[in-house]
């Protein structure tokens, strides 16, 4: 492998890490609080890009009947005007999706808060797939696009050298995903609500002893995981050009929930180290020569979980994660 | 003396229907039949490690594959060395008049025996040792990682399987591949294994070594302290289970004579968390009863309604498993079993639950 193939398989796997990062935020902070793997989390991202491909084809069309190109779905010549062109789609992509995580808390969750793990494991699966083949029926399995809001063609890449190019979409996509991270890392360590979500992570009864309204707490984490993954979704299909269909969830939500487990589960650095980690790994398989008759860009889909089993046979509390035995 | 009578009556049964059933029954009744005993197996066997050891696996028809795969290849490409008496073409010979038409002939029965035995032997021993190397990792860890990675690993068999043209790639294993599965699972084989993984579950239930699979259950902090070792526990549930998916996957193979990545992917292991969910973790009767309805129900709902019908099936189940956890999360049976204990009067009743512990 070239160097300049190299840094551009990494520019790849930043490209994937970024989307694999957020969705993977959201898993670790229900872990967190509830100790839970949220199934249903990977579901709530493809809702995301479903809705991001909405609003696209609604604002397209009111944009072009009112008479503003500026805002229709069409390749902007700066990177400004794209931006712009896509903030409703990831407003709105978030707004509905944290309601949608609000609720599944309300509805699923919350009433088997003291059942036994394994009850509220089923529910958190029969969630994933009352949504996934909910989704099927109402939206069909017909493949779905976001238009792009990017130029294609040289004048969407910055070229860095003869071979090395790096496209602005994947650039906005990077920067909009460090932003929303920022963001989540601001108000988890500044305000006073994501002081009280640690609070909550470190021990619920302790928390709720000291006045801080646990219930609540837990529903603010299950609607901001639920508002990154929708983000998530929304850039996904504007940006990397990507189908969206009804099983995107369960795919993505997998890998996702893997780097989520390799950074170290309930550790918010450690999703984003394992979200950058999967995708680098992901890029650099598929990019990889064969090596005769065996071609290891087929085995992609398996890497995330060859990673994962390796990962809990030699550090089984992820890369970043504190290992804590089970108190009494 | 009684039990080798029972033994006796349940293989004269078995051989009996072996041969009455396809004879008597249409096509269509008889598939339904076949494929609720590959079902029973699964979900038996499933139970083993959800609903007796309370640990999670979701990814039950991954090691299905395993045994589907792996003895559909030995029968494919080394029968004429091993079983050089297999019919060419795949078809086993079968009565073409009389009262017994279209049940296979004796000749094919006795013929076909060891084949279909070493095949069920092959596909088990595979899938139980892949369930060891899966499981050891994972399983030292708490539940919820082993859901996560039976999953995972599902996904892997299904790559790894349509990136092996050997197997038939992503295309599958079977005519229309040009490949030729022998078939060679009958109604015995199928219901001999059911009363197998039926009896081994009861009676591992009800050994010594059934009460730790259940303290595991139960807390497994606690049991520790006991001195139960809980990772062997699960992991010898969890390979015992997995020999017997891969039992089921060989039967499926040769009964289908065909096998495909997509009859064993995750929707398919998610059916069989919903048999063992609804009959009630824990309970074997449960999970039998639940197997034969969720394979027969559909069946009988296509032919009725149409394939649209398949469509709202998934919604449906998962439906139907969340109410479930929010209403009677210990599933229609819970963990006691269906009996005829009822019939007989005066005999004082044993309890077969354990107190709720948790």
């Amino acid at each position: 492998m070239s160097f300049e193939l190299i840094i551009q398989q990494i520019i790849i796997g930043i490209q994937l890490g970024s989307i694999y990062a957020l969705i993977a935020l959201g898993y670790t902070m229900v872990y967190g609080v509830l100790r839970l793997i949220n199934f249903a989390h990977g579901d709530v991202f493809m809702l995301g890009a479903y809705m991001g491909f909405y609003v696209a084809l609604f604002q397209d069309q009111w944009a072009k009947q009112a008479g503003i190109p500026a805002l229709a779905y069409t390749e902007k010549p700066d990177l400004f005007q794209s931006l712009l062109t896509l903030l409703p789609a990831i407003v709105i992509g978030m707004f509905i999706c944290a309601l949608i995580g609000w609720a599944i808390e309300r509805i699923a969750y919350r009433p088997l808060r003291k059942a036994p793990r394994l009850t509220s494991l089923i529910t958190a699966i029969g969630i994933s797939l009352f949504l996934s083949n909910g989704a099927q029926l109402l939206f069909t399995s017909q493949v779905r696009f976001i238009p792009s809001v990017v130029p294609s063609g040289v004048e969407g890449t910055f070229q860095l050298s003869q071979n090395i190019v790096i496209s602005k979409k994947l650039l906005i996509l990077v920067v909009a995903s460090a932003l929303l991270m920022g963001l989540l890392w601001y108000i988890v360590q500044n305000t006073k609500l994501g002081k009280a979500m640690r609070a909550v992570s470190h021990d619920t009864d302790a928390a709720a002893l000291m006045g801080i309204n646990t219930d609540g707490i837990i529903s603010f984490t299950f609607a901001l995981g639920a508002a990154l993954a929708g983000a998530g979704g929304v850039l996904f299909g504007a940006l990397t050009s990507a189908k969206i269909f009804p099983l995107l969830g369960l795919q993505m939500g997998l890998k996702a929930f893997v780097a989520a487990v390799v950074g170290g589960i309930g550790s918010i650095p450690g999703a984003m180290l394992g979200g950058l980690l999967m995708g680098l790994s992901e890029a650099f398989v598929k990019g990889a020569a064969p090596i005769g008759s065996f071609e290891p860009s087929r085995w992609a889909e398996a890497v995330a979980f060859l990673l994962l089993i390796i990962v809990l046979l030699v550090r089984p509390a992820g890369l970043l994660g504190k290992f804590a035995p089970e108190k009494v | 003396m009684k039990r080798y009578l029972l033994i006796a009556v349940t293989l004269l049964l078995l051989f009996v229907l072996n041969f009455l059933l396809p004879a008597t029954l249409q096509a269509v009744a008889f598939r339904v039949i076949m494929l609720s005993g590959i079902a029973i197996i699964m979900a038996v066997s499933l139970n083993l490690i959800n609903g007796f050891t309370g640990q999670f696996s979701i990814g039950h028809a991954g090691f299905q594959a395993v045994g589907a795969y792996s003895s559909a290849a030995l029968t494919v490409y080394a029968h004429k060395m091993l079983f050089p008496y297999l019919p060419e073409n795949g078809y086993l010979p079968i009565f073409r008049e009389g009262p017994l038409k279209d049940a296979q002939t004796l000749e094919a029965f006795l013929l076909t025996a060891p084949a279909i035995l070493v095949s069920m032997l092959v596909g088990g021993t595979l899938a139980a040792l892949i369930g060891y190397v899966v499981g050891l990792p994972s399983l030292r860890l708490r539940g919820d990682y082993l859901a996560i990675v039976t999953l995972g690993f599902g996904e892997i068999i299904r790559v790894a399987v349509e990136n092996t043209d050997a197997l038939g790639g992503s295309r599958g294993f079977d005519r229309a591949n040009g490949v030729t599965i022998p078939g060679i699972a009958n109604f015995f084989w199928v219901y001999l294994m059911v009363v197998v993984v039926i009896l081994v579950a009861r009676n591992l239930r009800f050994s010594v070594q059934g009460l730790s699979y259940l303290s595991v259950r139960e807390d497994e902090v606690a049991a520790q302290a006991m001195g139960v070792n809980t990772t062997k526990i699960k992991v010898n549930a969890f390979v015992v289970g997995s020999f017997f998916a891969g039992v089921a996957g060989a039967l499926f193979a040769h009964f289908e004579q065909s096998v495909l990545s997509s009859s064993f992917n995750f929707v398919r292991s998610f059916d069989f968390v919903t048999m063992i969910v609804l009959g009630g973790l824990g309970s074997i009767t449960g999970s039998v009863l639940a197997a034969v309805v969720l394979t027969a129900l559909p069946e009988i709902l296509r032919s009725s309604l149409g394939a649209e019908f398949n469509q709202y099936r998934l919604v449906s189940y998962a439906l139907l498993l969340i109410v479930m956890m929010l209403v009677r999360p210990q599933g229609i049976f819970g963990r006691g079993e269906l009996s005829l204990d009822f019939l007989r009067r005066g005999k004082p009743k044993v309890p077969v639950t354990l107190p709720p512990g948790t």
